[in-house]
């Protein structure tokens, strides 16, 4: 069993630089659980995979499933608060300090840059999320049905413009087919 | 005695306006902001849509998912603290309870090889819902050079050394910080936003990157 204080922590600090929603720190996510032994290897993707069939942000969902999975349902309300008291409170910082902060030459400047890593954070946590993590090698047919499932969910989503839950029902018949 | 009333309606009212707005979040906070737009500006009236505008804006950047940085905005714009602490519990209270509830019955049904099957076709889904993501964050982060490099940078750095995200994210601010400085006192004209057409102007328009 975890400590509900560590969740609470660990994951307060992860809500703390997730900068650009969730999916920024997802692979965070991952090293963290799996270092503290609150999952074990090769858990994680099937873990977000639950994730991604609830309504909700990712990584608000998963640091649920997680703290649920480490210690119970007081292990997913610690991981639950963690990771959205940063949110809240920097929010209301910013509410209470001042709407026009936003006009503001340096807040603009320091926008610029963050903005542009936190989009190479993304690209990082797509492809550690999708094909990075395990060790195994790299051509399996596991990792071809992967590929093929998410060709097929980003022609869903881009051309056809399919709502999630379609692209996340239909990906999950897909997968009872290949696997 | 009637005030003290008066604002445990509102913070109700606050907790279940977006309790009703979090289970419409599926597949990312941008997905409700038109529904949000409809209830906070339209029937409540609790904002007016230039600072829905910045609330939007300014929960876009701000660490968290843009859904509960909203909701924590409003909360406190309209009830103060408290406010803020009702909306987000709305916001988070459906789909905490609906995880809860999935993980449950992951539990009872995991040792099924049709379920492990599925959420491993659901795993590619989520790889590409995440490289939706980096496509729309791209469109309007990455608009010249600098930012290019950066985030390059940035995905080099996490793939190939361990260096702390948090560094990365300080990294990548200051890069930014020093090269509109540079270009500043060169005499380059900086832009620190995309450009976007005059059309896109007049409505309320919401840049693609939130997620």
């Amino acid at each position: 069993m975890a400590s509900l204080s560590a969740l609470f922590i660990v994951f307060m600090k992860i809500g703390l630089v997730s900068f650009g929603g969730g999916y920024s720190v997802i692979a965070l996510m991952e090293r963290e659980a799996i270092s503290r032994s609150w999952l074990a290897e090769g858990q994680f993707q099937e873990l977000v995979s639950v994730a991604g069939t609830a309504p909700g942000p990712i990584a608000t969902n998963a640091a649920t499933l997680i703290g649920y999975d480490a210690a119970g349902i007081g292990g997913a309300i610690a991981a639950t608060a963690g990771i959205v008291l940063p949110s809240l409170l920097i929010m209301i910082l910013l509410a209470s300090v001042c709407l026009r902060l936003f006009d503001k030459k340096l807040v603009k400047s320091s926008l610029y840059g963050l903005r542009a890593v936190v989009t190479g954070i993304i690209a990082y946590s797509a492809l550690h999320f999708g094909f990075l993590s395990h060790r195994t090698s790299f051509f399996t047919w596991q990792t071809i049905a992967t590929l093929m499932i998410c060709a097929g969910a980003l022609i869903g989503i881009v051309r056809f413009k399919l709502h999630p839950v379609m692209i996340v029902l239909a990906s999950g018949l897909a997968g009872i087919v290949l696997f | 005695m009637v005030r003290m009333r008066e604002k445990v309606v509102l913070f109700y009212r606050l907790f279940s306006v977006f309790f009703r707005i979090g289970p419409s979040t599926f597949g990312g906070g941008y997905a409700m902001i038109p529904i949000m737009e409809k209830e906070i500006i339209v029937k409540r009236g609790w904002l007016t849509p230039e600072e829905m505008g910045n609330a939007i804006s300014i929960a876009g950047s701000a660490p968290g998912g843009v859904g509960i940085n909203a909701a924590a905005f409003i909360g406190y714009r309209v009830a103060g603290m408290p406010g803020a602490v009702a909306a987000v519990a709305g916001m988070t209270m459906p789909t905490f309870i609906i995880v809860c509830l999935l993980s449950l019955f992951y539990s009872l049904f995991a040792h099924q090889a049709k379920l492990a099957a599925a959420l491993k076709g659901i795993h590619g889904a989520v790889i590409a819902l995440i490289f939706i993501a980096v496509f729309k964050m791209a469109k309007t982060a990455l608009f010249d050079r600098t930012t290019k490099l950066v985030a390059a940078a940035a995905l080099g750095l996490l793939s190939f050394t361990s260096v702390n995200q948090l560094a990365v994210i300080i990294g990548g601010i200051g890069i930014g910080m020093i090269a509109v400085a540079v270009k500043e006192k060169l005499g380059i004209r900086a832009r620190t936003e995309k450009e976007s057409p005059p059309r896109q102007a007049q409505a309320l328009v919401y840049p693609e990157y939130y997620i």
